[in-house]
């Protein structure tokens, strides 16, 4: 936290606070309701005017037993007075609805920071379920914190009690409380989320009442118990571009970005999926807009519902599925038929901590190789990766443009951490989209089936065009669309399918050096690494470091121009959510740079002061 | 290339491609009805896709002057879910084996009836791997000797019928490559029917299975060992015509054709229809083919169609642009 200013609130006992930005942590049961509460402040936050970034942390188990560690679920996120890029490497404000919240949260608490504590919570019985031999309020473990106990679920049970709601249910409101005494703490107005809870709850008057009371009772308890030293405000930033935004998360804004896309290149969207983790809210986002015209297909496995999007592409309309990596895994034979065919489809893989099944809810950006090669044969097709919630509409948009324009599967990489993350959105106007219209072909004088435009796309009949009936498959084939095993045209095939991918390059820009154009370092990422480098880079620039970074939105084929602004750098230092991958591409196409890999593969993302040190370190050598 | 408006011939609706089945393979005779079939229906060439997987039978598409798509080994029921999904006004055929249907692609098959897409799925069943050249495959019987089970195969097999009803399939039927009649009965009745349509074709492998069907519906053999239901029909057999069969209880019995019962697959349950499927267990009792279930249910492609269209008529057509300017929004100037 940044102590800008301390004045007197008028009419206040405590002192207001200005503070540039804080990094909040929400953390209890998955039971517990973190995952509304750290949605509830990030919405009141984004309705304040701060810019701010969202990182939900959940385990993988819906409900693991109630107090155990395994079952703790976390929300962290900052929200700020000036534009920010990540949701925070520490928290400033640990919130620990039980004690095995706390445990798990401590390791990343820097000196200083307040702690929460619902200490009703805290009885001999937790600290057993949350396997702590001694309970951290009495040995020790939180000096040097400022720690605020209150029993939340005693305060809860006040609050509440001429409620007709049971016992149970009237703790099941404790969450507000706790969002409430947030809201005071930070200067938050209670209204955005009190309208929540009467629209969410407008079935059952007594849970909107209950929770809108737990809410009041929180916020009043910061008033009347004087447990804080102060309160904080966080102003509204200032400085972001003008415009209409709304808070977005990453899933969402990508499940749009297909609907723009179908519309702009003039076809019906029509998707394929099987849940998985965390890709499942992009199918329920899409099965939600009916009056869009969007089909969605849940299919009967990850296999299935590729092959629905590839028959759906077949019939003229845009193919699409969503899945994590496992799914992609396998989906791999039907995306090689796709590619043999040549017709367009756009798959999203939202990545996930592996290998096999992995951490589901952990990030991490291990499928770039699985993306880029894992096919049998020579099976090539470009990838595309979004960077941040802000920009998965966009990136879902070009996805889009590149399966129709080159005729081709085109796989969307995102993570876990864009997927759940939220972040305000600057919303566009669909006309600031240049449309890529389809044109079917249905003059059957002369057609081919294989036949090509400039680009390399090979003509697209819809099914339903009289004259133009033709077959395709998983065979090689001749221009003209019939089996052929002859030597020269295997060649030739493989050729054009590997030019028309290479192609794409001509459609795409060089990605921007942002930093001096030549130095010490260039810093290359690429997806949900975005925010955390940037904030590194520009920490380095600050201290007069010749520092750059570039960021890589079609992660292959790699854009023109690469090789001569490499070459401008000493070093290219490439972080990554994996053991290396992107490095990996990069040396076997441009062998004569040098890039230095740095993994991290923990399910969690950089801390911008790791990325900053590694910078350091290679400027000190 | 005929008018839209001409009739259409059988040969109209063959492709311009050499046939490439082994001489005497029973897929010639599927090949042919098929095409038989779709000119006395005068199908449009244009609105009608074939979707096959991989094996000897998914090569089918190629032969039709009519859309194809020869995809991957046991997912053509998938493909062919998307395809009549995307644009329901296409008639699609599915072309599998037993291999292709059942044994990779089982899961496939299981639900695109289990869904009543509305499809025609014509499955071959040779009783044995072909195009691998001749491993066992899973409607192969206990003890059956090939490459691949060199003692015998200790595979339980699965009834193709059994199989679809069990599967909740709303038409199920049998036919078999060496009855031309028989086969275009089924094809016209599996055409009319909405909702996924199950043929399953008793079919010659000449090479690796040949005759495996001679005790059952081989011409020799079929009066006597062959009863082809009828909707509404009474289930007789016999050269004479003279023996029938009766459900008593949950036994099927062979009875004098006066007692026989009739036929009826569009009863709610499937409870007989099992029963007449698991007659092939039986050698006292004749091998059924024709109609086994023909019921109306929901059907997946119209259903999803539908919610589109009421989606769209109570709440007016979405644009991406609203869609996009939704929720809490704030200015910033």
């Amino acid at each position: 936290m940044t102590d800008m200013t301390t004045t007197k609130q008028p009419g206040a006992e405590l002192p207001l606070q200005q503070l540039d930005h804080v990094v909040i942590r929400f953390a209890g049961d998955s039971g517990d309701g973190m995952q509304i509460t750290g949605n509830q402040f990030t919405l009141t936050s984004a309705l304040v005017g701060n810019d701010l970034a969202t990182l939900p942390d959940f385990p993988a188990e819906i409900r693991a037993p109630a107090g155990t560690r395994p079952g703790v679920s976390g929300f962290q996120l900052q929200f700020s007075s000036s534009d920010i890029h990540t949701p925070g490497d520490k928290p400033d404000v640990l919130v620990a609805m039980n004690p095995a919240a706390l445990a798990v949260n401590m390791k990343d608490l820097p000196p200083g920071a307040i702690v929460v504590v619902n200490t009703g919570n805290f009885k001999p019985t937790d600290l057993k379920k949350a396997q702590l031999e001694s309970n951290p309020l009495e040995d020790g473990t939180l000096d040097g914190y400022r720690v605020i106990e209150v029993d939340i679920n005693a305060r809860v049970a006040d609050a509440l009690s001429d409620s007709p709601l049971s016992a149970k249910e009237k703790q099941r409101c404790k969450n507000f409380y706790t969002l409430g005494l947030m809201y005071w703490v930070y200067s938050r107005p209670l209204e955005p989320t009190l309208d929540w809870l009467a629209k969410k709850f407008k079935k059952n008057p007594e849970l909107v009442d209950a929770n809108q009371r737990a809410l009041k009772a929180g916020y009043n308890a910061g008033d009347i118990h004087e447990l804080f030293q102060g309160r904080y405000e966080v102003p509204k930033v200032e400085g972001m571009p003008p415009g209409t935004y709304r808070n977005i998360m990453g899933n969402q804004a990508l499940a749009m970005g297909l609907v723009a896309g179908a519309e702009l290149a003039g076809l019906k969207p029509v998707l394929g999926s099987y849940p998985i983790t965390p890709a499942s809210t992009v199918l329920e986002t899409l099965a939600g807009y009916k009056h869009y015209g969007v089909v969605t297909i849940q299919a009967e496995d990850e296999i299935a519902a590729v092959c629905a999007a590839i028959g759906a592409s077949y019939a003229g309309c845009l193919g699409m599925t969503s899945t994590s990596g496992p799914g992609l895994a396998l989906k791999t034979e039907a995306i090689g038929l796709a590619v043999s065919v040549e017709l367009p489809l756009v798959i999203v893989d939202i990545q996930r901590a592996g290998p096999s099944t992995g951490m589901p809810t952990k990030t991490e950006q291990s499928d770039l190789l699985q993306a880029v090669l894992g096919r049998n044969a020579d099976t090539p097709l470009p990838v595309i990766a979004a960077s941040r919630p802000a920009d998965a509409f966009a990136v879902a948009v070009e996805a889009c443009r590149i399966a129709v324009q080159y005729m081709t599967p085109v796989i969307l990489l995102s993570d876990n951490f864009i997927a759940n993350g939220a972040e305000p959105w600057r919303l566009p106007k669909m006309d600031t989209f240049e449309p890529f219209p389809v044109s079917f072909a249905t003059d059957p004088e002369g057609h081919q089936t294989f036949g090509r435009d400039a680009r390399g796309a090979r003509s697209w009949v819809k099914p339903g065009t009289p004259g133009m009936e033709f077959r395709i498959g998983g065979l090689e084939k001749a221009v003209s669309g019939n089996i052929s095993y002859d030597p020269d045209n295997h060649q030739a095939m493989t050729d054009m399918r590997h030019q028309k991918v290479m192609n794409v390059r001509d459609s795409i820009p060089t990605p921007q050096v942002h930093g001096p154009r030549q130095g010490d370092v260039l810093v290359l990422g690429w997806g949900s690494t975005v925010g955390i480098i940037t904030q590194a880079v520009e920490q380095a620039q600050a201290e007069g470091k010749a520092v750059s970074r570039i960021h890589m939105i079609h992660v292959w084929p790699f854009p023109h121009g690469l090789d001569e602004i490499f070459a401008r750098f000493k070093a290219v230092l490439i972080p990554e959510m994996n053991m290396g991958q992107m490095a990996r591409l990069m040396r076997s196409e441009y062998p004569h740079h040098n890039f230095i890999s740095y993994p991290k593969v923990t399910g969690q993302p950089f801390l911008t002061s790791e990325i900053k040190e590694k910078i350091d370190h290679i400027l000190e050598q | 290339m005929a008018e839209a408006t001409a009739t259409l011939t059988k040969k109209d609706y063959k492709s311009d491609q050499e046939v490439r089945w082994c001489p005497g393979c029973g897929d010639y005779a599927i090949l042919n009805a098929i095409q038989m079939h779709l000119a006395e229906r005068q199908a449009k060439r244009e609105k009608t896709v074939f979707v096959s997987g991989i094996g000897c039978s998914s090569r089918f598409p190629y032969y039709m002057d009519t859309y194809g798509f020869h995809t991957i080994h046991g997912r053509a029921p998938a493909f062919a879910t998307g395809i009549k999904t995307a644009n329901p006004e296409l008639e699609v055929w599915l072309v599998t084996g037993d291999g292709d249907g059942l044994s990779i692609g089982g899961n496939h098959l299981a639900h695109i009836l289990r869904r009543n897409v509305d499809v025609n799925i014509l499955l071959f069943n040779n009783e044995i791997y072909g195009l691998t050249k001749g491993q066992y495959s899973p409607t192969s019987p206990i003890g059956k000797r090939t490459k691949s089970s060199p003692l015998g195969s200790a595979d339980r097999p699965f009834n193709p019928i059994s199989f679809a009803l069990g599967c909740n399939a709303t038409f199920v039927s049998r036919t078999v490559d060496v009855d031309n009649k028989h086969m275009l009965k089924t094809f016209d009745a599996a055409a009319a029917h909405k909702g996924a349509s199950f043929v399953e074709i008793l079919q010659n492998c000449v090479i690796f299975n040949k005759d495996f069907y001679a005790d059952t519906v081989g011409k020799a053999v079929r009066d006597e060992q062959t009863i082809d239901l009828v909707p509404g029909e009474k289930m007789v057999f016999g050269k004479e015509r003279d023996k029938g069969i009766k459900l008593d209880g949950w036994d099927v019995k062979v009875v004098a054709a006066a007692d026989a019962d009739v036929w009826d697959p569009t009863v709610s349950s499937s409870a007989p229809a099992f029963l007449m499927s698991m007659m092939d267990k039986d050698p006292a009792l004749p091998t059924p083919i024709g109609i086994f279930r023909q019921v109306d249910d929901l059907v997946y492609d119209e259903a999803v169609n539908r919610q589109i269209e009421q989606a769209i008529a109570s709440k007016g057509r979405g644009k991406v642009e609203d869609l996009v300017w939704s929720g809490e929004t704030w200015e910033v100037a």
